[in-house]
């Protein structure tokens, strides 16, 4: 492999560390009462809200309609998503050290499938949240489910809720391009050759 | 005099008319002015004004150029909407040497400053009857903190802050005995002494201490202000009845030509407390603080205070002579000339203070007071303002050159500029306006665009309510060479006196929420699974946690008649805008108003058998009316258990 392309995979691999630092997925709510918005944000080991309180208020918000609260401590993908996190860092790392174009179709397929597994994850949450709901709730309206959308915005009662991809799910999602990219470029020099 | 006096009486029955007919005031056309004040829905006011509330003891903030009314901070009257005053938490807050005092009359609001500029940081205000100062925090609108002044009769002349808060001064209106002490009351000459009282404020926490007293010939002290720039050093005070009268003052303490502004060098007063000349003097007076951490007012009695005798302090004081019963006494932002406004006074006396340091270090004396040097009149006034309409109380500035007095009298605002001291406008007000407010207007550098005056009577103004009728502010646009009437807006007390500034100043350092995981009230229940009654003798506590939409316990038996039930509320709201109420059935006391992450406790003495409701009365949710329960209250013999869900 040629030193542009391995300079190209290092950069995408650094872009993964950045799932460390920034939140995965964006979760917003909105409405009337809420013109400031109230959020949550999804990272590798924890959720939080977008505002210090966020979470604390979503749950509140949450009871009315009978979710269960979102209690971050007892979701155990939280736990062991760094680690592979950190796998698929050092597999890059790897790759690089190894200059073999077949281990990086490799490196890039397992992000595709740990990405896409995760997506799948993330969505059986958001639907387990979302049908879950207590027989006792304040409010019922029939027929009524809350699962948030899987990625773009769809309208729950008064709650337009928006799910996008945060900083580290745009950064996961651009490594696997510029990867890609550098394959493709190390098979045109080789070619050119 | 009699002729003055004469001539004030026609002013005062003729004044309404005369306003109206001859003086050249400018009320701008309709829709100008209504776009001028309109503040569209959802945007943001300008400035926020602090209105003192007078007799009612507490400051309403309000928004200008709107005049919408946003909140009414309690400071020295109990509150039931709230609580305050009769939660056990703010309690201590109203408590004086004489006792619980939960009312009082509140004058004028002072906001702290840095550099000689408000600052946002803090509001702080007098309380007249039971001589007090208190501080209202700017993050959270709430009252932090009350001192009172011993060796005060009255404590009119009150809050004035120095350029950066090293002093909020405080003068009494009222002579009396210091110490208090039986004499009768004609010995006034003899007996009867003022304070000056200058008190210190931590640059960081804002904590109040009063640092010094200065004893003061026993005169009527009315209203204050700290000098500026040049004059930083020094602070000023009014006083009138220099004829030391006691009885019927309307006639025998308007005798003397001359009354005086006391100029104070309160930095030579650090001098000589430095060297020892204060005296320590045993009194008695409480500081009242509210503690960010426990959410909880604490009181602390305080048994004595530093005095400084003029007679052993040189070069301290000195009087200047001010025509006819002065009132208000104002500095310009420049810091050189020192209005004052003579009651009675048919021209506004204007010292400087540059002439009045030459006159000092010439000993250019015409007498003494009590060891006080009397400087000469000639030989200190920069100017006399002619015919500023009649009974000139109080200046503000504009920053652009220009005074701006009230004349109670011939209600009107006259506007008149500096140092050629000629009247350049003028414009009526309705009616006998007392104070008046520019946004920083007594600073270094005001915000000349509006100004409100501050007016008694609004007869004809609004809609009749009875023989009370509102007292009102009007909002005066100052920007252009003619003063323009923009807007009438009723008030909530008496509006004696109002300080603005910019809205962006405060509100970026707005509190929304109090944090519950720092909440360190002993009484806090953090979360709804230690939610509990516990009884302990006749006394049962009540720990209760309030959420949307509903109270933790919410069913309590094994209460007796007889028993002081203490209801602990935490609200374990963490949201802006999400306080609970709490109230019982037949409380004698009060509700409680609850703020996210706060604790308040309030004491329920049952009388009679039954089982009585309690309920949240602020609507917090769409389920509010769920947010109930009940207390079961036994027989005092009863045997019921404690018991709770
Ligand atoms: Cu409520």
């Amino acid at each position: 492999m040629k030193t542009i392309s391995r300079l190209l995979l290092l950069f995408a691999t650094l872009m993964i560390t950045g799932l460390f630092f920034f939140p995965i997925w964006n979760i917003d709510l909105h409405a009337p009462q809420y013109p400031e918005g109230i959020g949550l944000r999804i990272w590798l080991n924890k959720i939080t809200g977008e505002k210090p309180f966020d979470l604390i208020n979503i749950n509140k918000l949450n009871h009315y309609i009978g979710m269960k609260p979102i209690v971050p401590e007892s979701i155990p993908e939280l736990k062991y998503m760094p680690y592979i996190v950190a796998g698929i860092i050092l597999f890059g790392m790897l790759v690089i050290l190894l200059k073999k174009r077949q281990l990086v179709f490799g490196w890039i397929a397992s992000i595709v499938v740990i990405a896409i597994i995760g997506l799948y994850d993330f969505y059986m949450w958001g639907y387990h949240y979302g049908h879950n709901l207590s027989p006792e709730a304040p409010i019922k309206v029939p027929g009524m489910t809350y699962q948030p959308p899987l990625i773009g915005s769809k309208q729950l009662l008064n709650m337009k809720a928006e799910s996008l991809p945060g900083i580290g799910g745009i950064l996961l999602g651009l490594a696997v391009l510029i990867a890609i990219a550098a394959i493709i470029i190390d098979k045109r020099e080789l070619k050119g050759n | 005099m009699k002729k003055i006096m004469l001539i004030s009486f026609a002013v005062i029955l003729s004044s309404i008319t005369f306003v109206n007919c001859t003086q050249s005031g400018e009320t701008a056309n309709d829709e100008e002015a209504a776009k001028k004040v309109y503040v569209a829905p959802g945007k943001y006011d300008e400035f926020y004004a602090f209105l003192s509330g007078g007799f009612n003891g507490q400051v309403s903030v309000y928004g200008l150029p709107s005049g919408r009314l946003f909140k009414i901070i309690s400071v020295f009257s109990q509150n039931p909407e709230t609580g305050y005053g009769y939660s056990e938490e703010t309690k201590p807050m109203l408590m004086t040497s004489y006792g619980y005092i939960p009312w009082d009359d509140a004058h004028h609001p002072e906001l702290s400053m840095t550099n000689g500029v408000p600052d946002g940081r803090w509001l702080f205000i007098n309380a007249n009857n039971t001589c007090r100062v208190a501080r209202i925090d700017l993050k959270s609108f709430e009252t932090a903190e009350i001192i009172e002044i011993p060796n005060s009769g009255g404590n009119h002349g009150s809050p004035f802050v120095t350029e950066n808060n090293e002093y909020v001064i405080a003068s009494t209106r009222f002579s009396v005995p210091i110490p208090e002490k039986d004499v009768p009351i004609s010995s006034y000459k003899e007996n009867f002494k003022g304070t000056l009282t200058f008190i210190k404020v931590d640059p960081h926490n804002g904590d109040m201490s009063i640092a010094f007293q200065i004893l003061v010939p026993g005169l009527d002290y009315d209203l204050a202000h700290a000098g500026k720039g040049p004059s930083h050093d020094w602070a000023f005070f009014t006083s009138y009845n220099s004829e030391q009268a006691n009885s019927l003052l309307e006639i025998n303490a308007s005798k003397n030509d001359k009354d005086f502004v006391a100029a104070v060098n309160w930095k030579l007063a650090e001098k000589y407390l430095a060297e020892g000349k204060g005296k320590k003097m045993q009194t008695t007076y409480y500081n009242n603080f509210f503690d960010e951490k426990t959410l909880t007012a604490k009181s602390n009695k305080i048994t004595s205070v530093t005095i400084l005798n003029p007679k052993d302090c040189p070069g301290l004081i000195y009087y200047l002579p001010t025509p006819k019963s002065p009132h208000g006494v104002d500095v310009d932002p420049s810091g050189e000339y020192i209005v004052a406004g003579g009651k009675l006074s048919t021209v506004i006396p204007v010292h400087s203070f540059s002439k009045m340091l030459k006159a000092i270090e010439k000993k250019d004396f015409i007498g003494d007071k009590d060891g006080i040097p009397i400087l000469r009149y000639e030989s200190v006034i920069a100017g006399e303002v002619e015919n500023p309409g009649l009974g000139p109380l109080h200046t503000e500035f504009d920053g652009k050159g220009y005074a701006y007095t009230t004349a109670f009298i011939t209600s009107e605002i006259v506007k008149w500029k500096l140092g050629t001291w000629e009247v350049v406008d003028r414009i009526p007000t309705y009616y006998s306006p007392g104070h008046l407010c520019i946004p920083g207007g007594d600073s270094k550098n005001p915000w000349g665009k509006y100004l409100i005056a501050l007016n008694k009577i609004t007869k004809d103004r609004y809609l009749p309510t009875g023989p009370e009728l509102c007292q009102s502010a009007q909002l005066i646009d100052i920007t252009g060479d003619k003063m323009k009437i923009l807007l009438d807006f009723p008030t909530v007390g008496e509006p004696h006196y109002a300080q603005a500034i910019p809205a962006d100043i405060i509100m970026k350092n707005n509190q929304r929420i109090y944090e519950l995981e720092k909440n360190e009230n002993p009484n806090a229940t953090k979360s709804e699974k230690y939610a509990r009654v516990e009884r302990k003798g006749d006394e049962v506590h009540v720990y209760l946690t309030a959420t949307r939409s509903h109270f933790k316990p919410d069913n309590i038996e094994g209460i007796k008649v007889g028993d002081k039930v203490y209801f602990h509320v935490t609200n374990l709201e963490q949201d802006w805008d999400i306080p609970h109420g709490f109230a019982v059935k037949g409380s004698n006391n009060s509700e409680l108003l609850i703020m996210p992450g706060e604790t308040k406790t309030i004491l329920w003495q049952p009388q009679q058998e039954g089982v009585y409701p309690f309920y949240c009365t602020d609507f917090c949710s769409a389920l509010h009316q769920e947010m109930q329960g009940y207390v079961r209250v036994s027989s005092a013999k009863s045997n019921t258990k404690i018991s709770f869900n």
